[in-house]
């Protein structure tokens, strides 16, 4: 073992591990769900939070879970001020961990999240294999 | 300190001053079982409190978590800092899983908890290698009670909960549970039962028929230890959901406790514990070394004489395994 074998090292991570929730009261998880599966399908741990879930719970989970990714599922007008909010309290946790936005985010509000340092968008119909590629293009960003 | 770039030694010190980042992070390095993880246990062992470990298992759907998530929050109650190891399987096709125990407990679960959702990753060598090494993780980082979930299934499964300090399985109505748990070897290791969803009608039936297995395991013995110490696990009926009789499973989880402390059983548990530890990482290494000898030019000439001549493959695999012991 050579004299740096005492610093954890940072490789990419073989199994990527994401936090998929819902943030605020609204509606039913069953887009979060399918997205659930085909993340899984694709290789990745996915860490399901589900309904109802606060920036401060997702802050916990993606500390006790060391996630790579948070995903967030939108489907009332609040991904304006939520999204920017849980790009926040993850830099505020000291977490450097990208947020992938999936659900109805109309055009023109895209650039305003990504501005606001959401890592991608992805609209409601978004293929399989866009979605996983988000994702791994998120994370790999942030670990390069 | 930024997580990413911090040495293990950091990673230790903050974990144990309670940044749970670090704990989290210590935990991947452990999973990922790369040399990372080996200098995690030989920083994290001397470091072992005294944390009471409790193993709950039983079938897919019993309500572990829904329990789990209760007692989390009883044990807060009562000034403990427990956490928790939620394993579930890996799916075998593409490798990745749903982990979704974390969201049973969720609504429940107060500050000062540590939940982590582990999946099974394929290679059953590895749980035994992985959970270990997790345990000792959040028994430095200063939690106790430390809770493994899994899913009573298969033998790893049943042998993770067998080695834990309290081993609780979870039993539920209308399902011939009792039968099942029989079967796959959970009577034996069980200290304590609980028959979840009470609510449901067949709960007593449910219990009639555990207090009638342990009755039979009296009579033949079964519950005695070598040293000829009996103790008769409690049956307790819960309802997960509402909460309704997680206060005596805390106090029964206690009593066990107690129990193997009185009995002087709970050192010979902890040994059992570090002796199956020891076995899992030499068959690991072994298994390391026999993958390698059979890329040998020896071993490839042993395969070859086995397959195109008489030579027996019993004695072409004395011959490869005389290559690593060096008998
Ligand atoms: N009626 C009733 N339902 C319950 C009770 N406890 C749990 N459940 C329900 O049983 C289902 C499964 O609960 P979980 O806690 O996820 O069970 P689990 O054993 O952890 O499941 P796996 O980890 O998937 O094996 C959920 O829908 C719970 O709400 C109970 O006491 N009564
Ligand atoms: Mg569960």
């Amino acid at each position: 073992m050579s004299a740096d074998s005492n610093s954890a090292t940072d490789e990419a991570p073989e199994r990527l591990r994401i936090v998929l929730a819902k943030l605020g009261l609204d509606g039913h998880d069953r887009g979060l769900k399918v997205v659930a599966r085909i993340l899984r399908d694709a290789g990745m741990e996915v860490i399901f939070l589900g309904l109802r879930q606060t920036t401060s719970s997702i802050v916990a989970a993606v500390e006790q879970e060391d996630a790579d990714a948070v995903g967030l599922s939108m489907h009332n007008a609040g991904h304006l001020t939520l999204g920017p909010k849980m790009v926040q309290a993850l830099a505020d946790a000291g977490l450097d961990v990208p947020v992938v936005i999936g659900g109805i985010v109309p055009a023109e509000d895209e650039p305003l999240l990504y501005q606001a340092g959401v890592a991608a968008v992805l609209g409601p119909g978004a293929p399989a294999t866009e979605v996983v590629e988000a994702v791994r293009a998120a994370v790999a960003q942030r670990t390069a | 300190m930024n997580i990413r770039t911090a040495s293990l030694t950091e990673l230790v010190e903050a974990a144990r001053s309670g940044d749970n980042r670090a704990v989290g992070r210590l935990l991947t390095l452990v999973e990922r079982g790369s040399a990372a993880a080996e200098e995690v246990a030989a920083l994290t062992h001397p470091l072992r409190g005294n944390a009471h470990v409790v193993g709950i298992t039983g079938a897919p759907g019993s309500g572990k978590s829904t329990l789990v998530g209760r007692l989390l929050a009883g044990w807060c109650q009562r000034g403990l800092r427990p956490a928790v190891l939620a394993i579930d399987p890996s799916s075998p096709i593409s490798g990745g899983a749903i982990l979704g125990d974390r969201i049973r407990m969720d609504d429940v679960i107060p500050e000062g908890t540590f939940v982590r959702s582990m999946a099974t990753r394929g290679h059953q060598g590895g749980l035994a290698l992985a959970v270990p090494g997790a345990v000792r993780v959040l028994d430095a980082a200063g939690f106790s009670p430390i809770v493994i979930e899994t899913v009573g299934v298969g033998q790893v499964e049943v042998d993770v909960v067998a080695a834990a300090d309290t081993a609780v399985v979870v039993a539920t109505p209308g399902m011939g549970d009792a039968v099942q748990a029989n079967k796959a070897g959970l009577l034996e290791v069980a200290d304590l039962f609980v028959v979840n969803k009470a609510d449901r009608p067949g709960a007593a039936d449910v219990r009639r028929d555990l207090e009638l297995m342990l009755d039979l395991a009296h009579v033949t013995g079964a519950d005695t230890d070598d040293s000829g110490v009996y103790f008769r696990p409690q049956i307790l009926m819960v309802t997960a959901t509402t909460g309704t009789g997680v206060a005596e499973v805390i106090d029964g989880i206690a009593d066990h406790l107690k129990h193997l402390t009185a009995s002087g059983r709970l050192a010979d548990r902890r040994a059992h514990r570090v002796k199956a530890e020891v076995r899992s990482r030499a068959h690991a290494a072994l298994e390391q070394q026999l993958r390698h000898s059979m890329q040998s030019d020896a071993a490839t000439a042993a395969l070859e004489k086995a397959i195109n001549s008489n030579f027996s493959p019993v004695d072409a695999a004395r011959k490869i395994v005389q290559k690593i012991t060096g008998d």
